[in-house]
């Protein structure tokens, strides 16, 4: 078991270190760089050549790679291209902002969800089953800036019980964010609840009609029992990386959401790092999303390697 | 009756609603009665709804199922009118089920214990301290080895029989007065089958309980049952003492039955019983089984026939109980199976094929580490053109494993598989040329996996045509039909999807996809082990009628020894993917014999009440062959001693191309073991 999660944890290490490699290689492909960028219409000539100097532009691509790897791994993603501000300040507040929104919505989102989809699939084919499908379908199919605008329609302008956008700046104190942030909490937390809750449905309902339910049932095991010892942990396994998935993309920062709302995270900071042709910082966010991707993943690998005693020992054999 | 029966179910009807609202019955007015310490078998094919009536006992219908009419009464109250919580009370408690399928019926992520532990908590009164010590004792009735060990096993980490002991194990927890059993040995090996029913039966006599056993498997109902119920599309066409409907039942259905059973002293093939029974659910006004019966008259069609007494005690569902004796009911009636010229050239050739799945990671290999012994090794065989060559062992004998191989499924680790005796061919199938793959073709085991449930059986069929032959147009339909007929199955058949077909039905037409690409050699990995028997009966017949007429070479894998039998020339005989002992079948099956031959033989449950299957060996799950000696020295009865456990055993003749793998000299083996 303990080899196992040291080899998955080495292959998830290689993954990122060759997202790094394309990330770089992605930018380097790119016409112009952050000179070019910052310099616009004087990027002629001496001024340049002299902001490349400074920059260390042109120092060859692999020494670069290797200073900006090295940084990296410090957490120090060395300075924007605009601002001259250091990378890590600039990025540091949006990441724990982003992650206060996905915990915001994650809190709320993953136990509805596993209830919503429980109960949709213990009273399958019923009006309870129809409304909650047919609710997590809307939720799914309408685009998030048209529900979060009808969200801010009704909730914010017509009943007016919360702001309908974030003006606190992106370094306040996380409380600051409270009335402002739960809107856009609102519309992630639908997002995330339809998608785990068909997964936990149609799961669930597997579970309920197999051989081992009936056994139960013919054991004398009563319903409830049957439903949270015997059904659900068999239910769940593969839910674990529909949720695994869903919170990799909360914590990558959720783009059309935060613009919309105007929430100061990852989201909105790629957004406008991308208009303003800020290389360094599109880098660093990227990578940084990457790397929660795959971290995210690895966790529920790992989850459900420990839930899944199958799973489990088929892996220890064919190691 | 002394006593007042504990399980009676009187005018059971069950049926599901089809389409239109209309009810189509599934059960049609069954009676039945069980007393403490009795046992019935119910004995029926697939559909007959027979598992509906053992589920039904408990009170339980599938999902889609109503209870139309009639009573449940167990212990003088009917199971339908009670409570749900007086239900969860008697269910795994005083009313016990062990289910067909215990890989499937036990929660895959609770451990044994914790699943034991729930029935004693539910139903058991003593207290929970003492809960581990009886469920240690539950374990060791059932003969499970190491039970303190087994309790903290998930269920996949057990072997079938032993899961099935398990599940024998927990409803034993909850001290049931009455225990019903749906098909609880089905799917297992002979020799594990026959330890699971010694001890169902010793417990029956100890504990007292009143039985109700479903099976298929008229051999099963002979060992452990007093009484036997025949179902014939959910009605009771038969029932009577257990020995008496073995020896002379008093229903055509039931002598047709056991016409189709083959035996291992059968010289000819079973007969099959022609026709299928009639849907669940479809009307019918006459007797049920009037379609299928040699005795069916006019009035046979149009009246329902009442239960009548016959031969015996027995009572019968039959118009004319006096003739029934006129269908005869020894097996091994039908065809005489075709044999093959000593003589004929070898179609394909094994040369010591070895086959391991562990493939020696990079470091082992670095580090030189020993492997562990390969799952199949040193197989040498040949099989003569239009021979068929048995295989028989028990599961993880690696029968399947060497089928694979050959067909290219799997490439060996070492050895060579030749065509004839002189062309080489590729270890995998991307490394056959065409004709040498159309030379050879698999029947697979079940034909519900193996057949593409969207294509037709015109579409399944053309494509080794195209492929093969590159037939188009009228040439190809004619084929098509051709290839239905030879399988008996007509042309109608063309457009039906898998889905629409019964299971002998699907298995024929893999058959005849085989069969289209016109092949020297067909494997075949137990292809009748998922059928009913009189259906097998009929696929038997198809195989030999088509050994007979294309000259075709088989390699035929069952855990079955009587088909076996009849239909091979020769026999291998396989231990933990090692061969023991190959050669003619009659030599194979008379002495002298490997152990091992002799403890399958002996094991063999025949639908005959005197005949008492003789446990040679433990059974008992072995994971990988032993590193050195002989593969079998874990088990065997008759241990020569410690050279067993070095030396490889050597190779004895026997004459005839007969041959024995054992240190112990051919008189020893003269003599059966134990008797």
């Amino acid at each position: 078991m303990f080899a196992l999660i040291v080899r998955r944890l080495a292959l998830g290490l290689i993954t990122i270190g060759l997202v790094s490699v394309i990330i770089f290689l992605g930018v380097e492909a790119l016409p112009g760089d952050a000179c070019t960028a910052v310099l616009e219409r004087d990027a002629v000539g001496e001024a340049l050549e002299k902001c490349r100097e400074t920059m260390g532009l042109n120092t060859p691509a692999l020494t670069r790679y290797g200073a900006w790897i090295g940084g990296a791994l410090h957490g120090d993603f060395g300075l924007s291209a605009n601002g001259q501000e250091r990378i890590s300040d600039l990025v540091g507040f949006r990441v724990r902002n982003s992650l206060l929104l996905a915990a915001g919505a994650l809190s709320v989102g993953i136990p509805l969800a596993l209830c919503l989809g429980t109960l949709a699939a213990l009273r399958r084919d019923t009006w309870v089953d129809i409304l909650f499908s047919t609710g997590a379908i809307l939720a799914m199919t309408i685009p998030e800036f048209v529900a979060a605008t009808l969200l801010i329609l009704i909730f914010a302008i017509w009943l007016g019980w919360v702001p309908a956008i974030v003006l606190t700046p992106a370094d306040a104190q996380p409380l600051e964010f409270f009335p402002e942030f739960i809107l856009a909490a609102v519309v992630l937390t639908m997002l995330m609840v339809a998608h785990i809750m068909r997964m936990v449905r149609s799961s669930m309902i597997d579970a309920m009609a197999s051989d081992y339910v009936q056994m139960a049932t013919l054991k004398g095991v009563p319903y409830w029992r049957i439903v949270f010892r015997h059904a659900l942990p068999n239910a769940l396994l593969p839910a674990i990386n529909v949720i695994a998935l869903t919170v990799a993309w909360l914590l990558g920062g959720v783009v059309v959401v935060e613009v919309v709302f105007n929430y100061p995270g990852l989201g909105r900071l790629l957004v406008d790092a991308i208009s303003g042709r800020d290389l360094p910082v599109v880098q660093a966010i990227t990578m940084i999303v990457a790397a929660t991707y795959v971290g995210v993943n690895l966790f529920a690998d790992i989850l459900s390697l420990a839930l899944n005693p199958r799973l489990r020992s088929h892996q220890m054999r064919v190691r | 009756m002394a006593n007042p029966p504990l399980i009676d179910i009187r005018k059971l009807c069950i049926g599901f609603s089809g389409r239109g609202g209309t009810i189509l019955p599934v059960l049609h007015d069954v009676d039945l009665a069980v007393c403490r310490g009795e046992s019935l078998g119910i004995v029926g094919e697939s559909g007959s709804g027979k598992s509906t009536l053992a589920l039904a006992a408990m009170g339980y219908l599938k999902h889609g199922l109503e209870k139309i009419d009639g009573e449940v009464i167990y212990d003088g109250v009917d199971m339908f009118a009670r409570s749900p919580k007086e239900l969860q009370r008697i269910r795994g408690g005083k009313l016990g089920l062990i289910p067909q399928n215990s890989g499937q019926s036990l929660t895959p992520t609770l451990r044994i214990g914790q699943q034991i532990d729930e029935v004693l908590h539910l139903h058991c009164t003593l207290p929970k301290a003492l809960h581990e010590a009886r469920a240690i004792d539950l374990l060791t009735q059932v003969r499970l080895p190491d039970p303190r060990a087994i309790l903290r096993r998930y269920p996949h980490e057990l072997s079938g029989g032993q899961q099935q002991r398990v599940a024998i194990a927990m409803a034993l927890a909850g001290e049931p007065d009455a225990l019903l059993l749906d098909e609880p040995t089905t799917g297992l090996d002979v020799t594990t089958q026959a330890h699971i029913l010694d001890l169902l039966r010793e417990l029956a006599v100890t504990r007292k309980m009143a039985m109700v056993y479903v099976s298929h498997d008229l051999g099963v109902i002979a060992r452990v049952c007093d009484r036997v119920l025949v179902l014939y599309a959910g009605e009771t066409v038969l029932i009577g003492p257990a020995a008496e409907v073995l020896r002379d039942p008093a229903h055509p259905y039931a002598r047709a039955l056991l016409a189709s059973i083959p035996r291992l002293c059968d010289q000819q093939l079973p007969r099959a019983l022609n026709g299928r029974p009639p849907s669940p659910g479809s009307h019918h006004h006459g007797c049920a089984f009037a379609q299928r019966c040699a005795l069916a008259t006019e009035t046979c069609r149009t009246e329902r026939p009442p239960m009548t007494a016959g031969a015996g005690s027995q009572s019968t569902r039959c118009l004319y109980p006096d003739r029934v004796s006129e269908i005869d009911i020894r097996g091994g009636g039908g065809a005489v199976p075709m044999v093959c010229p000593a003589d004929s050239p070898p179609a394909l050739t094994l040369k010591d094929v070895t086959i391991r799945y562990q493939r020696p990671s990079l470091l082992a290999r670095l580090r030189h580490r020993a492997l562990n012994p390969a799952t199949v090794e040193g197989i040498s065989l040949t099989l003569r053109h239009g021979e068929s060559l048995g295989m028989v062992g028990e599961s993880g004998s690696g029968k399947s494993t060497i089928l694979k191989a050959i067909a290219g499924l799997l490439a060996p680790a070492e050895g060579q598989i030749l065509l004839d005796d002189n062309t080489l061919l590729g270890t995998t199938v991307e490394r056959r040329r065409p004709d040498q793959l159309r030379r050879l073709q698999i029947v697979f085991q079940n034909p519900d996996a193996s057949l593409n449930p969207r294509q037709s059986v015109a579409e399944i069929l053309s494509q080794p045509l195209r492929l093969y032959f590159g037939l188009r147009g009228e040439a190809l339909q004619d084929r098509m039909v051709a290839l239905l007929d030879a399988v008996r199955l007509g042309a109608s058949y063309l457009d039906r999807r898998p889905g629409q077909l019964s299971g002998g039905e699907k298995q024929r037409v893999a058959v005849a996809r085989a069969f289209a690409a016109d092949p020297r050699i067909v494997l075949c990995d137990e292809i009748t082990s998922a059928l009913d028997v009189s259906v097998q009966a009929a696929v038997l017949e198809l195989l030999n009628d088509l050994k007979r007429v294309h000259g075709t070479a088989f390699i035929f894998v069952s855990h079955n020894l009587a088909i076996v039998r009849v239909l091979s020339d020769r026999v291998a005989v396989l231990y933990q993917g090692r061969l023991c002992e190959i050669g003619p079948t009659a030599a194979v099956y008379s002495q002298p014999s490997h152990p091992y031959t002799e403890v399958l033989l002996s094991a063999v449950l025949e639908p005959d009440p005197d005949h008492a299957p003789r446990l040679l060996t433990e059974d008992r799950a072995e994971l990988s062959p032993p590193e050195r000696g002989c593969p079998f020295q874990r088990r065997c009865p008759v241990k020569a001693g410690a050279i067993c456990e070095t030396d490889a055993p050597p190779w004895q003749e026997t004459g005839n191309g007969h041959a024995i793998r054992c240190h112990l000299p051919l008189t020893a083996l003269q003599n059966r073991i134990c008797g």
